[in-house]
């Protein structure tokens, strides 16, 4: 799933400041598995927002709606009944969603009230950890399914460098040598003579560095 | 010969080489650089310059090469993955070839967490196995990564380095033997503190005869005080630094602590020596590079051979 954080409160204060009247959007997917911008914490923000503002004297009226996917143009049009006398929009969903509302709704200011951080998943309860970096050509069949384009801290595609210790990366103690990983697993697969095998330079281009990337499915498109 | 790499030679003569290196200054100040290659002249076969190492700015390894080429000595450029994507790789050692740069080291680099910009982007493009193949390919096929055709191609003596203490231990060798199969010349290792680590990893090495394809210097770095060895053995990813060795620095006066270091750093060589397929020494005088001269004289390496 895409990972997010809440924004600190003065940065979205920021935003809204000159505002009256807001809508405040989550998103029903990935933000509220992990627990940054879905309904609950659209409330939350909510009446953080109108608290903010009655200590200054003044008043924030606060329209919360949470769409099924902020992503998807389907449930973003569903706004058009609410946006009309907002004077923005605070949008609780990853940057996807925050740039749909901008593409649909043209002439409305809208907000991030999170910060999108990585595709991950979960470790443990409240711990989420970087997993993918989208590079558009996976190599998780030949790293016995740890993938180091997105957890090795320096991407290195042929083996751990000089700094792994104990299993851990020489950039932190918590963070886990994604090397050390892949040669566990390699060995717990027999996968062991593989790891000789010379990965080649890669073609970068079907990750971000080609340009902004576009999928088109002929099959599914109208 | 594949180079006209002066380090190639002195090892194709098949006796011990002797490696150092200088960090270039943080300014603009040649004359820095210039101070600490003259007082190596004559003692090492080659001198690396580092590049940005611990991912502090500094003067480029480029630069500070040619002002040691320019001295008459021979200079090993230092290339960190970190820094440069394969277009800045290319381009620079087509400009340090072109200075009489023939020889370089293919490093994937500190991560900019510890240096001066930890807010730096890291760049990755490439590891360092992927850079010894991109080096080769332009010295032995004359053509670019991308395929291009290079107009007299560099041919650059190619090294790399090896941390035998790193984790996991029994990955080390495999690593090694990757850049042997990328076409790695020699290797430098990182500093040698556990002598008995490093004699398994040699032997390792020799069991699949890799001491045939590629040569081995070992790393020696003099410590200069007892705080210096708690710093590198507790503070130094990938260095193992032995107990006994910090307490050895520990038991002697602080201002005779500088002599006991060159003392360790001589007896380490002399024990190295006899080690098999090993083929040389790189000596780091981490800022204190005025005693290499001392230690490469005590260790027996002098007169280092002309070639």
């Amino acid at each position: 799933m895409i990972t997010a954080e809440r924004k600190p409160m003065e940065e979205i204060m920021g935003y809204v400041e000159p505002c009256q009247r807001i809508l405040l959007v989550g998103c029903n997917e990935c933000v509220t598995v992990c627990a940054a911008g879905g309904r609950k914490e659209v409330g939350l923000l909510s009446s953080a927002l109108q608290m903010a503002f009655m200590k200054s004297g003044k008043v924030l009226q606060v329209k919360e709606l949470t769409l099924e996917r902020q992503c998807d143009p389907e449930y973003v049009e569903e706004l058009v009944r609410e946006i009309d006398g907002v004077d923005a929009v605070l949008s609780m969903a990853c940057g996807c969603g925050v740039q749909e509302i901008a593409r649909r709704f043209r002439d409305k200011p809208v907000f991030p009230a999170v910060n999108t951080s990585f595709m991950g998943a979960s470790e443990r309860q409240g711990v989420w950890a970087e997993r993918c970096q989208g590079c558009g050509n996976c190599v998780l069949g030949l790293t016995g399914g740890i993938c180091p384009i997105a957890r090795c801290s320096k991407r290195l595609l042929n083996g751990p460098c000089g700094g792994s210790t104990g299993g851990k990366c020489e950039i932190s103690p918590d963070v886990d040598c994604a090397w050390h990983l892949i040669w566990e697993r390699m060995k717990a697969l027999g996968m062991e003579k593989s790891y000789e095998q010379v990965m080649p330079a890669r073609d970068w281009r079907t990750s971000r560095d080609g340009g902004p990337r576009k999928i088109v499915r002929e099959d599914l498109a109208l | 010969m594949k180079t006209d790499s002066r380090l190639e030679k002195v090892l194709k003569t098949g006796g011990l080489a002797v490696t150092s290196e200088c960090g270039p200054p943080r300014g603009a100040v040649p004359e820095k650089i210039r101070e600490k290659a003259a007082m190596l002249k004559g003692y090492v076969d080659a001198i690396n310059v580092t590049d940005n190492q611990t991912a502090v700015v500094r003067m480029s390894s480029l630069a500070a090469c040619i002002f040691i080429r320019q001295m008459g000595l021979s200079a090993i450029l230092q290339m960190v993955a970190r820094d440069r994507n394969r277009i800045a790789m290319q381009s620079d050692i087509l400009g340090a070839y072109s200075h009489g740069v023939d020889t370089m080291l293919c490093l994937s680099g500190d991560h900019p967490k510890f240096g001066d910009h930890p807010m730096a982007a890291n760049v990755y493009d490439i590891d360092s196995v992927q850079m010894v193949q991109m080096v080769k390919q332009m010295r032995d096929e004359g053509t670019f990564q991308g395929g291009g055709d290079i107009e007299n191609p560099p041919k650059m003596y190619i090294g790399a380095a090896a941390n035998p203490f790193a984790d996991p231990f029994e990955l080390r060798v495999p690593r090694l033997a990757k850049k042997v199969t990328a076409g790695v010349d020699f290797i430098q290792t990182q500093c040698v503190y556990n002598l008995d680590k490093f004699e398994r990893w040699m032997a390792q090495i020799r069991e699949r005869g890799l001491h045939e394809k590629v040569h081995i210097l070992a790393g020696i770095t003099p410590m200069k005080s007892a705080g210096m060895a708690r710093y590198m053995k507790n503070r130094v990813p990938g260095m193992d630094v032995p107990d006994e060795l910090v307490n050895r620095m520990a038991g002697v006066p602080k201002e005779k602590q500088g002599a006991e270091g060159l003392t360790i750093a001589v007896e380490s060589i002399e024990r190295l020596k006899e080690v098999k397929g090993l083929s040389g020494f790189h000596i780091m005088a981490i800022e204190w590079e005025e005693k290499v001269p001392e230690i490469v004289e005590r260790a027996g390496l002098l007169p280092r051979p002309e070639v």
